[in-house]
């Protein structure tokens, strides 16, 4: 079913969109984003500066966009995904080549006041792009090999350029990310062995391109891996990180040591507590029932995406709400398997909690695509 | 592209199946985070709550006040006084350089002093207090307080420190305290952590370093919170340390001061040791420092002129410098003799001036001969002669064998630095050290205290205090720790004969009282206080035989090092023996013109504790004693003075 055949007048039209929102989505979302603020005050030592206020401003602000987004029918995000995709593609190329360097990594380019992250945008609009080329795609030609070959150019080209700059984490999440469209969309098994054995020979040639001068990732990003595989083996210097991230959890035991209690994190033991680390104090703090409700509020998140995806009969919708899902979901397994240890330090933020500019926004961005779907389903 | 209904719907179930087949795979992903979360919050929870307790708290080490030293009546010798320093927070400064800057120009900083503040501040972070001056003067300080928006980052501390208020009277003695140095931490095994407290004092030499562990005390710790850098949050919770133990000495500190002052600049010690008990009255090494001087860091010039003297004021004379006994070793050997039954006391033998023995001819004194000398002769007029004869034929085990018993040869265990053993040989010794066989010539010389016989003044008073008492005494510094008294040193009766004690002490008695005694002329004549005493000349050089026909060189056309040392022992009061003391002074020509006065004003000065009437002293001595009696009243005021100064 095709944007052409909706009824006009079986969507809603006006102010009533406002009814035919998501509201648990939204009330979720809030509930995940307040968690963060909590954390943020609590991390500052009980203070609202620096993180809590500026943060606040930035939900308001996201959650301004959201509804905005919201309210735009969802054709008119279909139609504009192919521009949405190549103008993050430029940006990307952009930042490639004129973008700023921080933090040893270019990352995003400035555009008067507003610092632009091109690929958290990107992670966004190749869904979006994806979404609209399998609802353009016959069904039957989904698992063509040349049907194959353009969305695996449309992810690959974005990684590569991300990878570049170079940010493993963001990377890795928009080839998962892709993956996971093209498989909901239907591509066929073969495809997804083949390219997850091809996976694991990459994997394998990286390590053995180590030391060697044509090697595959940088230093860094080897000694990342190393201390994630043994964190014991460099306690003071990068195995550091998990390590006292691992006590900060650890020490919050049932039910954590109390709000702004949390020794670890308010002696700077941990890193980046504020950021990439911030769910090490909620952990620490709240204990196993303030992680776990995080958790929660995170697969109900999903769970709720789900079934808006699966209650719509429009192609794009579904596609573009699981894509985002899934972008959503890997934020917070990949940051939460980090700071547990089960993954390598890798800088990928805990969604709607940690400290940030334009995740935030580009988020709730995404949410608010997931909600126009929502709004324009024929009903 | 135009779709059938069937297409879509096929599409759509397809679509709905892999959702929930990847939906399911993130749902069992969070499960497994959850699972993971449970294993390190529930499980792992108690070793991760430790760790992070190890992360945050930090013990830090509490120094203990460290015990005092008091004399016998209870005058503080060793005490704590606070002392004043500046220290600077390097990152509270700023712009280290300038307040160091004006700080000199309020107070004059040491270069030695700045040079370690620097290579401090290189190695500690900057949040840490960095000692700038040490040990100052309350003016320096008033000065610092009133300038102190000059001086950002600088704040006057109080703490303790390690004062001598007697100075050099108990340099030797006690000793002093210094920081601990990494070659003081590489001696001891498995040092104690308090000793890595930067500054921590303890005991370098003497009764403050031998007497370390009951003085120092146990460390006590305050729990401190600190952050990832290490900086101090919080203290948690504190133990204080337990102070060490205060120590009371046997010495009395007024005579020790007389006796300090009575030695004068001579290289001379002087011990009086308390025969009843033991206890060490006074054990003086001449000229004496001022153990300040290195408590505070001592300058490297000062230490110079310290090493570099001839008279060496470092070393302890009085149980590490050893001397051959010369003649106060005659006891010795004619104990020997009586308790071996060779001679009796009313024998006599002849002394002509010299005796020849196997080919080789040993003089006696007085070159003209005693003629006829019985015991007390010998010891009165010391001859020689009666000791050459006797010692060959008691031999030099006996002789050994009797030394021992009287405390020579052996090391009297005093908690004091390097106490030395002495020697007093026998014909193992010689085999043993020099694979060479005694002599009978070795004998002669050993009867008369020379040749290989060392004793250092304390084992010589112990010698005296043993033929005085007949008991063993064992000399005895600490009278009491903590208010708890120690063993005394009275001893077991000694296995000698009393009869022959008593004869040796009779003729002790007429070197000091009869007109031909050696003593004679330093003499006590107070009725009640009369003492015993015997002189001794020992030589430091061989008198060749060429140079006795020339002969002999007075000591005082000679150079200082190649005089004779100057001994004298003795005790008192005679019926009722209490004090035994023993004079030596290095290189200073006759026994008994140069050490027996000094014996005997120290003797009266503590037999009348304080400054003895001058009816005690020979009605021809008097006017001379007088005006020694206030000179050196003037000049221990004077030091006392000075002393009290450097305290204010």
């Amino acid at each position: 079913m095709s944007y052409l055949e909706y009824h006009a007048k079986s969507t809603p039209t006006g102010l009533r969109k406002i009814l035919y929102l998501n509201w648990p989505l939204v009330l979720l979302l809030a509930a995940a984003a307040s968690v963060g603020f909590l954390m943020l005050y609590s991390v500052a030592g009980g203070s609202i500066s620096p993180w809590l206020e500026p943060q606040l401003k930035r939900f308001l602000l996201g959650i301004g966009v959201m509804l905005a987004v919201a309210m735009v029918p969802i054709w008119f995000w279909r139609n504009i995904s192919v521009l949405a995709y190549s103008t993050a593609l430029l940006l990307l190329l952009a930042v490639e080549l004129f973008g700023s360097v921080g933090m040893g990594a270019q990352r995003w380019i400035e555009l008067g006041p507003v610092r632009l992250q091109p690929s958290e945008l990107m992670k966004i609009t190749l869904v979006m792009m994806l979404a609209a080329y399998y609802d353009w795609l016959p069904a039957n030609r989904t698992s063509q090999p040349l049907f194959v070959f353009l969305p695996v150019l449309l992810i690959l080209v974005p990684t590569f350029l991300v990878l570049k700059q170079p940010d493993l984490g963001t990377s890795i999440l928009l080839l998962a990310a892709g993956g996971g469209v093209m498989f909901i969309a239907g591509v066929h098994w073969a495809y997804f062995v083949a390219v997850i054995s091809a996976a694991v020979g990459l994997v394998v040639t990286v390590f053995e391109s180590r030391g060697t001068p044509w090697q595959l990732i940088k230093d860094y990003q080897f000694r990342r891996i190393d201390t994630f595989l043994d964190p014991s083996q460099d306690p003071l210097g990068a195995g550091y990180h998990i390590t006292q991230s691992k006590i900060a959890l650890g020490s919050g035991g049932w039910s954590g040591r109390g709000f702004m209690q949390g020794t670890q994190s308010r002696l700077n033991f941990l890193p980046e507590k504020h950021t990439d680390f911030i769910f090490t104090t909620l952990a620490e703090e709240f204990g196993f029932v303030g992680g776990m409700t995080l958790l929660s509020i995170y697969v109900l998140i999903i769970v709720f995406c789900v079934a808006t995806a699966i209650s719509t009969k429009d192609r794009f919708s579904s596609l573009v709400t699981l894509g985002i899902a899934l972008n959503f979901f890997l934020f917070f397994a990949v940051n939460m398997s980090m700071v547990m240890g089960l993954a390598p330090v890798v800088g990928v933020p805990l969604p709607l909690v940690s400290y940030g500019g334009s995740a935030m926004l580009v988020l709730l961005a995404a949410f608010g695509i997931i909600q126009s779907a929502n709004v324009h389903r024929p009903r | 592209m135009k779709r059938t209904p069937k297409d879509q719907d096929s599409s759509h179930r397809k679509l709905t199946r892999r959702t929930l087949l990847l939906g399911g795979l993130q749902l069992g992903f969070a499960g497994a985070l959850a699972a993971r979360m449970r294993f390190l919050q529930v499980d792992q929870a108690d070793q991760f709550r430790l760790l992070a307790e190890e992360n945050r708290i930090n013990i830090r080490l509490i120094a203990p006040n460290r015990g005092e030293i008091f004399d016998r009546n209870g005058v503080i010798i060793a005490q704590n006084t606070p002392s004043y320093r500046i220290v600077m927070v390097p990152e509270d400064a700023g712009d280290v350089e300038r307040v160091i800057a004006n700080l000199n120009r309020l107070m004059p900083l040491d270069e030695e002093d700045l040079e370690r503040a620097h290579t401090e501040m290189r190695r500690s972070p900057p949040f840490l207090p960095i000692t700038l001056v040490d040990q100052i003067s309350w003016d320096d300080i008033s000065k610092v307080a009133v300038n102190a928006p000059a001086l950002p980052g600088i704040t006057p501390e109080v703490g303790l420190a390690r004062v001598y208020p007697l100075g050099g009277d108990f340099a030797h003695v006690v000793g002093y305290v210094g920081p601990v140095s990494d070659y003081d931490l590489s001696k001891i095994e498995d040092p104690e952590p308090v000793l890595r407290i930067p500054r921590f004092q303890i005991g370098k030499v003497g009764f403050e370093a031998k007497q370390e562990k009951v003085l120092r005390g146990a460390a006590g710790a305050k729990r401190v919170e600190v952050n990832a850098m290490g900086r101090v949050m919080r203290e948690l919770d504190r133990r204080e340390g337990e102070a060490g133990a205060d120590m009371q000495l046997t010495l009395d500190a007024e005579l020790q001061s007389y006796v300090q002052a009575r030695l004068g600049q001579e290289s001379a010690a002087a011990v009086i040791l308390d025969v009843e008990n033991g206890d060490l009255r006074a054990i003086c090494s001449s000229p004496s420092f001022d153990p300040n001087l290195f408590v505070r860091g001592i300058s490297v010039a000062d230490y110079r002129s310290l090493t570099e003297d001839p008279y060496r004021p470092l070393a302890d004379k009085t149980v590490q410098g050893t001397y051959p006994p010369g003649s106060t070793f005659k006891m010795v050997t004619a104990l020997a003799g009586l308790e071996n039954g060779v001679v009796s006391p009313e024998e006599t033998a002849w002394c002509p001036g010299h005796l020849e023995v196997s080919g080789r001819r040993f003089h006696c004194w007085k070159r003209a001969g005693h003629g006829h000398v019985d015991l007390l002769k010998s010891l009165e007029q010391s001859c020689d002669v009666y000791y050459y004869d006797l010692a060959i034929k008691v031999g030099i085990d006996k002789i050994s064998e009797m030394a021992n018993k009287l405390g020579l040869g052996i090391r009297h265990d005093l908690p004091m630095s390097a106490v030395a053993a002495g020697l007093a040989p026998n014909r193992e010794w010689k085999s043993r050290v020099h694979g060479q066989e005694w002599l009978v010539g070795d004998t002669v010389n050993a009867s008369i205290g020379q040749g290989y016989i060392l004793a250092s003044p304390l084992q010589l008073a112990v010698m005296c205090g043993r033929i005085a008492s007949g008991r063993s005494v064992t000399p005895r510094l600490i009278k009491s720790i903590d208010g708890v008294e120690e063993p005394s040193g009275a001893g077991e009766p000694l296995d000698i004969s009393e009869a022959h004690l008593r004869d040796v002490r009779k003729a002790m008695y007429a070197v000091s009282n009869n007109r031909r005694g050696t003593g004679y002329r330093s003499r006590i004549i107070a009725d009640g206080v009369r003492m015993a005493g015997k002189s001794g000349t020992s030589q430091v050089r061989n008198i060749t035989a060429a140079e006795r026909a020339a002969g002999v060189i007075s000591n005082r056309d000679l150079p200082w090092e190649r005089r004779d040392h100057a001994l004298y022992v003795c005790f008192a009061p005679f019926d009722k023996p209490k004090y035994a003391v023993a004079v030596v002074v290095e290189h200073g020509g006759g026994g008994s013109s140069v050490a027996a006065p000094i014996a005997r004003d120290v003797l009266l000065q503590a037999l009348y504790n304080g400054t003895p009437p001058l009816e005690a002293y020979p009605a021809g001595d008097r006017r001379k004693i007088e005006a020694q009696q206030e000179r050196l009243e003037r000049e221990r005021l004077k030091r006392r003075q000075e002393s009290g100064n450097d305290q204010a």
